[in-house]
């Protein structure tokens, strides 16, 4: 089986030079705002944005196409569950009602429908460049000194490390114990019976679990013997110090936050509504 | 240790514990009973790891696990289920204060804590927290994320209830008692 | 009188789910600069008295002590692990779990990042480090992409960051091909004369780690220590021999020539040893003609063509591999490490499948069959043990593929009970596999599959890691199978395994196949040895010091004797039954 997953993109390009630490809190603030407003000016600025900056990072779009492809069919989804639960979630967010297509039981399509369900899929748009950069642009190494940077505990940090450093090796002890169980003789093909394939993948799973438990135990001992947690401070091979352009983006985005704070504030509600 | 809430063993069982928890949700197992459902593995073996290490661990492999992986799949972060995985992590860490796995014990009363603890918190997580987080971060409708809320969290508290008390069994059927092992001729 | 550093006094330890302790009564004391070689059986608790150094007992595993360990002074138990851990550096059993980095920058940083040392201090530091075991320029290199000897020297690298007084190794040369093997203790060595440290280490390659020079051997039999001698003594008391370790080729050779080893002999090195009266008696014994060639017979039971293989894209791990194999055939599979012999060993078994080319089992192309028809014919001992193991009990692990199969219980039963016999796991029987030493658990990963009685046998390095005792039950156990017209492949880094027990050897360096010959011509083709990382053995050597005009016919004297001395015992045996 391959599993895909978004990795490390190396290239040269100011995106990539920028800090781990900072890319970071741009990426949380940014998320912020786009999970407190649905303001369509803002979202929209900010997917923009998102793309401009994804061009300068020139990451191509077939290096990332997998994700974009989930993306897109659960954005799909969630649009029609929307739809199918709430017609007019729009209407009653919006107080007006302009009926576009008349259909039977409450299910009459709304413009306002349309634009809160645009409003929706916006939200999710506006981060997702910004979220793809980060992890595509920042190297896994610099990413724990990142977390640690902006104040999460040391020991929390090296735990995401250490998340980011196993996962290869999970993936490939999962290849290995389904060959080698093979090998002895379980077939994995589609040619045998329901529940003894859920037995069989049981005996792949099971392992895989277990010898991680006895992973946990001889890493924590080689650590242990490396003296991790010793001190109240750790510092980091992988750090860079903040330049010019770190500071630049960081404050960039707070100015974009206390912009989209405020008009919300100013309007009394996240909802911007073109409608009245 | 000072610092025991987050000793050493915790740090690197949430590491690779959320390393797990990854891979984990690519790889299904089908349910026979009911077609087109797969188990989701993440969480049965995130009640082992929980149950063993403890509610740090656990939470913090909910949190590191659930939105890597999103990150990581995905390319964004759907961050109030993140959040409900934390919390159903700690809670089956909680558990762990009651129970004995580690010298090996996990009789029908230990059976019975482990699943109150993981049915209260589940229920907890996915039937209110998890909806209440979606209308407040992504304003979406009510009655959708509480359906949505409430499929993913019966489907959980049945798997982790059957196939993770099982892991659970399993693994206490591995630890030796102190004093127990000699050549035998 | 140097200073003591590490003082054992009526040590016993007992882990805690043991019933009797796995340390008994040691008594042991190093000296400040000492080199000590530990070595003994599989099992004895070569590692358990390591983790007693390094503050692992009882910090990660636990148990009872009893009795007092000082180290440079002060009671091990009154001092934290981090401070311990300043004073003992360790290089692991398993270089894998070693490995706390991303890169091998920062996992050689990873010990003073923890004290806090400021980057730029800290980048010198590395480079130093990295520097002094040849691995500068892997700085940024991930860990997996690295070739077992390249693990070895991080490892070491990651200990020397920060001056220790102690290094502590654990099995370094178990997997290492014989250069790499070679370099390794070269690099132990010169890092000892340079720094002065005290060196520790436990290994079962006695022979290579006398290469380099030590001061003391120490063996340890069933947890306690059986002799503690400078390497001369010990070797001439033949002791090592006793408990079931190898000893050196060199010496086992004089031994057969009837030569008695004194400590005047100077046996602890092959250069050092005093060959003026000995050269005769060796050339007497030595008289013989050249032996027979194996006939090869039967029909071809695997062929393979033109395979190419590569895990990503445009970076080929074997290309355009072709060779046959008859059955009943015995093959020894050689090359330098990360040559792309275990990878062979994967696509015969079905396990990868080849980019190009075909591979026929039994005239069979394996393409047409899953995975699971072909562990009918092939049996498969991968290299690393804890990719195989799956069940709990010692026992389950070693049914585990006959009740796959569906055969009864009762004779599952004696067949596991008979194969647990032959590679000595029976009194483990039921055990639970994570209480077992490594080596134990590689022969449980063997017996698994012995027990399955494959018709071709492909075994991965079945003897790292394994002492002499069980090195020679399993292989006479092998060649007793071969008897019976089983095909074997093994995959080795032991020269002299090669040369006892095949009669043709494959040859492998960076995905190719470069020489396909019988052992003992392999050796003195030394261009081919060169680009496999090959090395000639020390009996070579020793033919050469004794000025034979053919080096050879000492080595094929001595497996020729050895194999006859083989037959008898087993005559022997089978009278007494
Ligand atoms: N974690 C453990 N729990 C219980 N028993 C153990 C544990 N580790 C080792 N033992 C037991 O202690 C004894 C000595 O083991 P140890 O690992 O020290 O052997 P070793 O001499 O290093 O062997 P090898 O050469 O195979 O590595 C063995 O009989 C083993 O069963
Ligand atoms: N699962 C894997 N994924 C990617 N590359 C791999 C994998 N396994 C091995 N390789 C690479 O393929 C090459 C051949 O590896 P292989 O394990 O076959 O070597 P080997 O000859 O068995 O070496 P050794 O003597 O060290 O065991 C190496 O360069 C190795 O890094
Ligand atoms: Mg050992
Ligand atoms: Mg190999």
């Amino acid at each position: 089986m391959k599993m895909q997953m978004l990795s490390y993109i190396e290239r040269a390009t100011p995106i990539h030079r920028m800090t781990g630490a900072a890319k970071l809190v741009c990426f949380i603030i940014w998320s912020v705002i786009a999970m407190t407003t649905f303001d369509t000016r803002i979202l929209v600025f900010m997917l923009i944005a998102g793309i401009v900056i994804f061009r300068m990072a020139n990451v191509h779009l077939r290096e990332i196409a997998f994700v974009l492809g989930f993306i897109l069919i659960f954005l799909l989804l969630n649009n029609l569950g929307i739809y199918i639960f709430a017609p007019q979630q729009g209407s009653s967010i919006y107080g007006t009602v302009h009926i576009l297509l008349h259909l039977p039981g409450s299910y009459s399509l709304t413009l306002e429908q349309l634009f809160y369900q645009l409003n929706v899929t916006l939200k999710y748009f506006a981060v997702i460049p910004f979220a793809l950069l980060f992890i595509v642009t920042t190297h896994p190494s610099e990413f724990a000194a990142s977390l640690n940077r902006i104040g999460v505990s040391y020991r929390i940090a090296y735990a995401v490390s250490i998340t980011l450093r196993y996962i290869p090796d999970v993936q490939r002890s999962y290849h290995e114990i389904t060959q080698a169980q093979q090998a002895r003789g379980i077939d994995l093909s589609k040619k045998e019976k329901l529940w003894r394939r859920m037995r069989q993948a049981a005996a792949i799973i099971i392992p895989l679990v277990f010898s991680t438990l006895d992973r946990i135990e001889v890493i924590s001992n080689a650590m242990e013997l490396r003296r991790f947690g010793m001190k109240k401070k750790r510092t980091w091979y992988d750090e860079r110090p903040f330049a010019c352009i770190d500071y630049l983006a960081v404050a960039f985005s707070m100015l974009l936050l206390i912009l989209s704070l405020w008009l919300s504030f100013h309007r009394g509600s996240r909802y911007y509504n073109p409608f009245n | 240790m000072k610092k025991d809430w987050l000793s050493i063993r915790t740090v690197v069982a949430a590491g690779i514990g959320a390393a797990i928890f990854i891979i984990l949700r690519y790889i299904s197992i089908p349910v026979g009973f009911i077609p087109n459902t797969t188990v989701q593995l993440s969480y049965i073996f995130l009640a082992l790891i929980a149950v063993i290490y403890g509610p740090v661990a656990g939470g913090l492999i909910g949190l590191i696990g659930h939105s890597l992986g999103d990150a990581l799949q995905y390319g964004s972060v759907w961050w109030s289920w993140v959040i409900v995985s934390a919390i159903v992590g700690i809670g089956f860490g909680l558990a762990s204060r009651f129970l004995k796995i580690s010298d090996g014990e996990f009789g029908w009363k230990s059976i019975a804590v482990f699943n109150v603890f993981q049915l209260v918190t589940q229920a907890i997580g996915w039937f209110l927290i998890a909806p209440a987080l979606d209308i407040a971060i992504y304003g979406e409708p009510a009655n959708k994320v509480f359906v949505q809320g409430f499929t993913a969290g019966i489907l959980d508290i049945v798997t982790v209830g059957i196939f993770g008390t099982l892991l659970i069994w399993l693994y206490a059927q591995t630890r030796t008692k102190a004093g127990s092992l000699k050549k035998e001729a | 009188m140097k200073k003591k550093i590490i003082a054992f006094k009526a040590f016993s330890f007992k882990y805690r789910s043991q019933e009797s302790p796995s340390l008994h009564a040691i008594n042991l004391t190093i000296h400040q600069g000492e080199r000590v070689l530990i070595t003994g059986p599989s099992g004895s608790g070569k590692s358990t008295l390591g983790r007693c150094l390094n503050g692992l007992i009882s910090n990660a595993y636990k148990g009872e002590i009893r009795g007092t360990l000082e180290i440079m002074g002060a009671r091990s138990d009154d001092q934290t692990l981090s401070a311990l851990s300043r004073k003992v550096g360790t290089v692991l059993q398993d270089t894998d779990a070693q490995f706390i980095g991303l890169t091998v920058g920062e996992d050689i940083a990873f010990a003073l990042e923890n004290d806090a040392i400021p980057q730029a201090r800290m980048k010198r530091a590395v480079q130093q480090a990295a520097e002094r075991v040849g691995m500068e320029r892997f700085l940024k290199q991930s860990p997996h992409e690295l070739s077992g000897g390249q693990k070895q020297s991080v490892a070491m690298a990651g200990v020397m960051v920060d001056p220790v007084n102690i290094l502590l190794f654990d099995e370094p040369l178990a997997n290492l091909d014989p250069l790499s093997g070679r370099s390794a203790m070269h690099l132990i060595d010169r890092i000892q004369k340079e720094t002065g440290v005290t060196v520790i280490i436990i290994e079962h390659r006695v022979e290579e780690v006398l290469e380099i020079g030590i001061d003391r051997i120490v063996l340890v039999a069933d947890g306690r220590i059986a002799a503690d001698a400078p390497p001369d003594q010990l070797l001439s008391s033949g002791i090592l021999g006793a408990h079931g370790v190898r000893e050196p080729l060199y010496l086992t050779a004089l031994k057969r020539a009837g030569i008695p080893i004194t400590p005047e002999l100077h046996p602890e090195s092959l250069d050092r040893i005093k060959m003026g009266s000995i050269v005769k008696s060796l050339r007497d014994w030595a008289e013989v003609t050249i032996p027979e060639r194996a006939q090869t017979s039967g029909q071809p039971i695997l062929e393979l063509s033109h395979v190419c293989f590569g895990y990503e894209p445009n970076r080929p791990a074997l290309e355009h591999v072709s060779f046959s194999v008859q059955a009943g055939e015995r093959i020894a599979l050689v090359g330098k490490n990360g040559a792309g012999k275990s990878t062979l060993t994967k696509l015969i078994c079905g396990l990868e499948q080849p980019d190009s080319g075909a591979i026929y089992v039994g005239g069979v192309d394996i393409r047409t069959q899953t995975i699971r028809e072909r562990s009918a014919k092939t049996g498969l001992v991968m290299q690393n043990p804890n990719q195989m193991l799956s069940q709990n009990i010692v026992f389950d692990e070693v049914a585990f593929g006959l009740r796959i199969r569906g055969i009864d219980e009762e004779k599952i039963g004696s067949r596991v009970c008979e194969t647990m016999k032959v590679c000595g796991l029976y009194p483990y029987r039921n055990w639970p596999v994570s209480a077992l030493s490594f080596g134990q658990k590689k022969r449980v990963t063997i017996a698994s599959v012995l027990v399955l009685e494959p018709s071709l046998l492909i075994l991965d390095e079945p003897t790292a890691g394994q002492d002499y005792q069980h090195y020679t039950e399993i292989m006479r156990f092998l060649e007793s199978l071969n008897d019976k017209g089983v095909t074997l492949i093994m995959i080795t880094h032991d020269m002299h395994l090669m040369l006892e027990y095949t009669d043709r050897a494959l040859v492998m360096a960076d995905g190719q196949l470069i020489a396909d010959r019988h052992p003992a011509d392999l050796l003195s083709d030394s261009e081919i040895a060169a680009r496999a990382n090959l090395k000639t053995t020390s009996l070579y050597h020793l033919a050469e010091r004794a000025g034979f005009s053919n080096p050879s016919a000492l080595v094929y004297r001595f497996i020729q004797g050895e194999k006859r001395r083989r037959s008898r015992s087993e005559d022997a045996d089978a009278q007494l039954h």
